[in-house]
């Protein structure tokens, strides 16, 4: 059981790039921490610094109260769960979660016992006199696993452990993760490129992008106050829609029509610059549209009409693809849809597509005219230039 | 890629000529070391009087049990102390990057290159100097520098194949990088090093040059050397059976050693350690 402190942790390689720029973070005794990101955004880096596979260029790393900058990884009392699983092929399942008690030298019959209490937990008892080459992709996921359950160590840490099992499986495994790390309390930092993975599992999620930390907070926090551009696109999914808005007065253009402002975030803006006209980036989740015929008329926001590209059905809910008017920019946003893979993808100039989560019961049709509803008090405005939230202080 | 009837027959005829054309030497050097001395010169390609006489000279003659002995030992210590040798440094040189680095991979590639012929004159000269001259040693030492090279090519070949996570997982393990190395790489590696190990043994067993020039006498005089100051039984007689006897005698180690060593090189051994 420890806590784990980043203070001011850089990454810097010898041809001077900084995987990790100026890192603070505090992880708490017990507590599930996810390090989530875009590839290249330094989580595994930060990750490997903490379990001492990577050297620190600057700053400090405390365990559990001791600077171990300089200590090797045997000495830091952690335990490390590989992406690709990294089991000794040559040794046995028993073997394997077994060889770092050996190592250590415990003696045997203490050795069989911790094996065989984590295999009892992980469901591998029927399996530990198996080679890996002989497992499926979930049990060799679970042996890794088990490798870092023995050694009952201060913290865990887990590199993707899952991005490499097949969708359902990892659904799966998920829950599996969230029930041990319950049951042991042992401190874990979850790397993860996946943001369902970092919602559903984590205490709290560090959002990180180019080496620095975005925004550390609950699931909760990050989905319905992100900090930035960044982090409200990359949380959430189906992602959030931005599309170009002004304000004006107090109230804001959007493609869709005019919407009041709330008046909490009128005053900040008044507070802020004294709420002269601007031009803003307005970041609408899915689910704040809905059929108007289902929201009912009373319902205050802004009603639209538009032509329905796509629909999908998903039995519980419906997504509907619409496109509007006007486009975004913004590097924060470019880089998401780069690292989503989609920034090749033809797109018309000057639209953008708006996905909008509505209920089964809706009649909408694909090709066809629907009446939505925008319920505006949900929107979040962000400043275009530097992405910085202006709807959360 | 549907093979017809005439590719098949094609490719029967070509694997049977070449498997002729290896083995026929072969197969009558065996015939011959089985001849009746006396029906030697007669010329027929199976003996027609079935005779180990001729092995029964060669292991009587001092001269011969020497030299195997002393291929035994020799071959067995080169390798030994090539193969250590070369997995800490193709281990070093897939691992890690230093200063040099590729200095080192060209200066050994160059000795692999090197002819032997050129050394082997001023190393007789040095090795009396040192006293090396007939000694086990004195034949170790270049076997180990000409053998190095492949050694070390063919083992950081097989190290780069394991990955890196393996040692990291060890580490994390609470190993030190020399148990990490020992325990966990040695053991994937193993399909290299005894391919290694092989090579390493084949060429030391095999060697003429080296045998014949640095050494004088039964204490360190190898097989091949020892083959070529074989004599008959008398001035006049022919030493053509007894050399046939003695080549079979060294071919039969290497054979069994390929077999034994062949399972163990298997592809494959790694698969589990990752995802697939």
């Amino acid at each position: 059981m420890a806590e784990i402190a980043l203070q001011d942790v850089t990454k810097r390689y010898p041809d001077g790039f900084e995987a990790v720029k100026h890192m603070n973070l505090d992880i708490s005794d017990g507590e599930f921490m996810i390090l989530v990101g875009p590839s290249g955004c330094g989580k595994s880096t930060a990750l490997r610094m903490i379990a001492g596979l990577e050297d620190i260029s600057d700053g400090k790393l405390v365990i559990g109260g001791e600077t171990v900058n300089d200590l090797a990884p045997k000495d830091r009392d952690i335990a490390m769960v590989f992406q690709n699983y990294a089991l000794y092929p040559h040794m046995t399942v028993r073997e394997n979660m077994g060889f770092a008690l050996k190592l250590a030298k415990t003696d045997k019959g203490e050795i069989d016992r911790k094996v065989g209490e984590a295999a009892k937990i992980l469901d591998l008892e029927q399996h530990l006199e198996r080679k890996p080459a002989n497992l499926s992709g979930g049990q060799r996921q679970r042996v890794a696993m088990g490798r870092a359950i023995v050694r009952d160590p201060s913290a865990f840490l887990m590199d993707e452990p899952l991005s490499n099992l097949d969708a359902k499986l990892r659904v799966q495994m998920r829950t599996e993760v969230a029930r041990i790390q319950q049951s042991l309390g042992t401190t874990m930092v979850y790397v993860t490129h996946d943001q369902t993975e970092a919602m559903t599992l984590g205490d709290r999620v560090a959002v990180m992008r180019g080496g620095i930390i975005q925004q550390v907070a609950s699931p909760k926090e990050l989905y319905e106050r992100p900090k930035n551009l960044f982090v409200a696109g990359f949380i959430g999914s189906p992602a959030m829609n931005f599309m170009p808005g002004r304000i004006e007065g107090d109230s804001i253009k959007l493609p869709f029509g005019d919407a009041k402002l709330p008046d909490e975030l009128r005053q900040r803006l008044e507070a802020g610059d004294g709420g002269k006209a601007r031009e803003v980036i307005a970041g609408v989740r899915p689910e704040h549209f809905e059929a108007a015929e289902i929201a009912g008329a009373e319902h205050a926001g802004v009603r639209f009409k538009t032509k329905i590209d796509v629909l999908e059905s998903m039995g519980s809910e419906l997504y509907a693809y619409f496109t509007i008017e006007g486009q975004t920019q913004s590097d924060q946003l470019t880089e998401l849809a780069e690292d989503a893979g989609l920034s090749d993808l033809p797109g018309a100039e000057n639209a953008s597509q708006v996905v909008a989560r509505l209920d089964p019961e809706a009649d909408v049709r694909q090709g066809a005219e629907a009446d939505l509803i925008l319920d505006t008090s949900k929107i979040q405005l962000f400043d275009p230039d530097g992405g910085k939230s202006l709807t959360v202080g | 890629m549907q093979e017809t009837g005439r590719q098949k027959v094609l490719w029967t005829i070509g694997i049977v000529v070449v498997i002729l054309y290896a083995l026929i030497p072969v197969i009558w050097i065996a015939s011959l070391s089985v001849k009746d001395p006396a029906t030697l010169a007669e010329g027929g390609f199976w003996p027609k009087k079935f005779s180990l006489e001729n092995y029964k000279g060669i292991f009587d003659s001092s001269d011969f049990v020497y030299a195997l002995l002393n291929s035994i030992g020799i071959a067995m210590i080169a390798t030994l102390i090539s193969i250590f040798l070369a997995a800490l440094a193709a281990y070093a040189l897939s691992r890690l990057e230093f200063r040099g680095k590729s200095v080192i991979l060209a200066g050994s590639l160059a000795i692999a290159m090197f002819p032997p012929i050129s050394i082997v004159g001023s190393l007789f000269e040095v090795w009396r100097t040192l006293g090396l001259f007939d000694t086990w040693a004195g034949l170790i030492i270049p076997y180990m520098t000409f053998t190095l090279p492949l050694a070390i090519y063919t083992l950081s070949a097989f190290f780069r194949e394991i990955p890196w996570e393996l040692e990291q997982a060890a580490q994390i393990d609470g190993a030190t990088p020399f148990q990490a190395f020992q325990k966990v790489i040695v053991p994937l590696a193993a399909p290299g090093v005894f391919t290694a190990a092989i090579l390493v043994f084949i060429f030391a067993w095999n060697d003429f040059l080296f045998a014949t020039v640095l050494t004088s006498t039964n204490s360190s005089r190898t097989v091949p050397a020892a083959l070529a100051f074989f004599t008959g039984d008398s001035q006049f007689s022919d030493p053509t059976g007894a050399i046939a006897a003695a080549a079979v005698v060294v071919t039969v180690p290497i054979i069994i050693m390929v077999l034994i060593f062949q399972r163990r090189i298997v592809a494959g051994l790694t698969a589990g350690a990752v995802k697939g």
